[in-house]
């Protein structure tokens, strides 16, 4: 097994950079992270892009597809969403893109709040070869491999390791 | 060391974790603060707007109401709704049970029918402990209030209330008023902050709605209302249970409310910041003003909003637990299945 640090801070730079040149966004862009990794990234873009609307988080252990197997997440946390989500183009921001699964739980959620006018997904990390819904990234930083794992520390110091050939955990 | 047999209590599954909700008796301070927590999480913390979540779709929930109720069953019924569960309301006086059908064959019945989840409540205490004694092991059994002995959703309601409007239960004083004697919210709410380690529990009210020996619940006990409201954070008001009282325990309502209502003039004996709670019904002028019932420091209309995301928490956690369970016992198969296979199968070479 060998581990790879990333220097986090050029990968949110560059994630920043890809959102500021999407065509729907603007100062005014409402950010929806997914708690906890994606919350995380989306604080660190939110910075970055001098935001003014507050930053929107989803905690998505209520629309998990798998309650029946794992229960309830005992650290659920209540969503927040400080904006009406009708008409809005959403970003939604995630750490990690890998079954697509939770994607599709927190845009459930996003629909229970109104009809947004798009969403965009937003994921740091595209993880390849073991999506199980027909769900893509629209802006990501990094690709890898479904035979690798990361392991996404934070809120501060946020630091990523990549580490290969360890058995896939989600 | 005695070797004491002790019954298991039958709220908890092996792992120790809820299966039915039938009484606080027994239970531990986490359980509490997971319902508590678990409740927090389906509030809007800029509205407390309770959202709709597809929690228990596909599961069935009958709420057996045995005896009447508006709020209690309006606010389950939400609740289960809000969990996107199928809700079934048996309208038990036309029930089977009226035309000579036993309790447990109306029961299975029921169960029959694939219910998940059983709400009970029954003018018998311990009503809901019978249900849970008898129903299949994948159904779970809530108790909405039995007979004098327990109303623990009630409880955890109010617990949430307090900890919501004043940061913590632990430190604070808290008063109940009224008739003790006959009140399943008193009984578990009592109960509740035991577990929850409020700093003082008093009891108000005439001798005649006082239970025996009232030092073994752990509170302070008060005849003389403003003595006992001096200086506490909170004041519980309870309903005068005239339907469960026999015989002349009390004078008059008039009388009653004379020496304990609810008035301003008495609050002003509790903390400036003291909150006003009721169950409800609210019986206006006779344990509660309308001054105060309306006034700035009820928080009544609260409890009733609070209720729904509590109820959605302990129902949650019930299904969680269980689904946790049957995981456990799954993959408990699973690997005595492997270990016996690795005892039995030869090593390939």
């Amino acid at each position: 097994m060998t581990t790879l640090n990333f220097d986090i801070n050029q990968l949110l730079n560059e994630l920043a950079q890809k959102v500021r040149e999407h065509k729907l966004f603007d100062e005014q862009a409402k950010l929806i992270g997914i708690r906890t990794g994606g919350e995380w990234i989306a604080q660190g873009l939110h910075q970055r892009l001098n935001i003014t609307s507050p930053l929107g988080v989803l905690d998505i252990s209520f629309y998990r597809d798998d309650f029946s197997k794992i229960g309830l997440n005992p650290a659920v946390q209540p969503s927040s969403i400080p904006w009406s989500i009708d008409d809005q183009h959403i970003f939604l921001i995630d750490d990690v893109l890998y079954t697509g699964r939770t994607t599709r739980a927190a845009m459930n959620e996003i629909f229970d709040y109104g009809r947004p006018a798009s969403i965009t997904l937003v994921s740091l990390v595209d993880r390849k070869g073991a999506r199980e819904l027909p769900i893509q990234p629209d802006i990501s930083a990094l690709q890898m491999q479904c035979h690798q794992t990361l392991k996404l520390s934070g809120p501060e110091p946020l630091s990523m390791t990549l580490i290969e050939n360890a058995e896939a955990d989600q | 060391m005695s070797a004491r047999l002790t019954r298991p209590n039958i709220q908890l599954n092996e792992h120790g974790k809820l299966k039915h909700f039938l009484t606080l008796e027994g239970l531990k301070p986490h359980h509490l603060t997971e319902i508590l927590d678990t409740a927090e999480s389906f509030l809007n913390p800029h509205t407390n707007e309770i959202k709709k979540v597809p929690l228990l779709r596909g599961k069935t929930i009958m709420n057996l109401f045995f005896e009447p109720s508006t709020r209690t069953r309006t606010t389950f019924e939400i609740a289960e709704k809000r969990l996107s569960a199928d809700v079934m309301n048996l309208n038990i006086s036309a029930s089977a049970t009226k035309k000579g059908e036993s309790l447990l064959d109306t029961m299975w019945n029921l169960e029959a029918m694939q219910a998940d989840m059983f709400v009970i409540r029954h003018s018998e205490s311990g009503a809901a402990h019978f249900f849970a004694e008898h129903v299949a092991p994948h159904v779970h059994v809530l108790n909405a209030g039995d007979g004098q002995h327990a109303h623990p959703t009630q409880a955890m309601l109010d617990m949430f209330t307090i900890r919501k409007l004043k940061g913590d239960v632990f430190d604070l004083k808290v008063a109940i008023v009224g008739d003790i004697l006959h009140s399943r919210v008193a009984r578990s709410q009592i109960q509740a902050l035991s577990l929850l380690e409020a700093r003082e529990i008093r009891v108000i009210g005439p001798k005649t709605l006082i239970p025996p020996f009232p030092e073994a619940l752990g509170v302070h006990v008060f005849h003389d209302m403003e003595a006992g409201l001096e200086g506490v954070d909170v004041v519980i008001m309870l309903r005068l249970q005239n339907e469960r009282m026999q015989g002349a325990l009390l004078p008059s309502e008039q009388e009653y409310f004379d020496l304990y209502g609810l008035t301003e003039r008495r609050l002003a004996y509790a903390k400036p910041d003291a909150i006003v709670m009721h169950p409800g019904p609210i019986n206006r002028g006779v344990e509660i003003d309308s001054a105060v019932a309306d006034g700035p420091q009820s928080v009544i209309l609260q409890q009733v909003t609070y209720g729904i995301a509590v109820r959605m928490a302990v129902m949650s956690i019930i299904m969680s637990n269980a689904a946790l369970l049957a995981q456990s016992q799954g993959e408990a198969i699973d690997s005595s299945d492997t270990e016996e296979k690795a005892a039995t199968q030869e090593r390939p070479e």
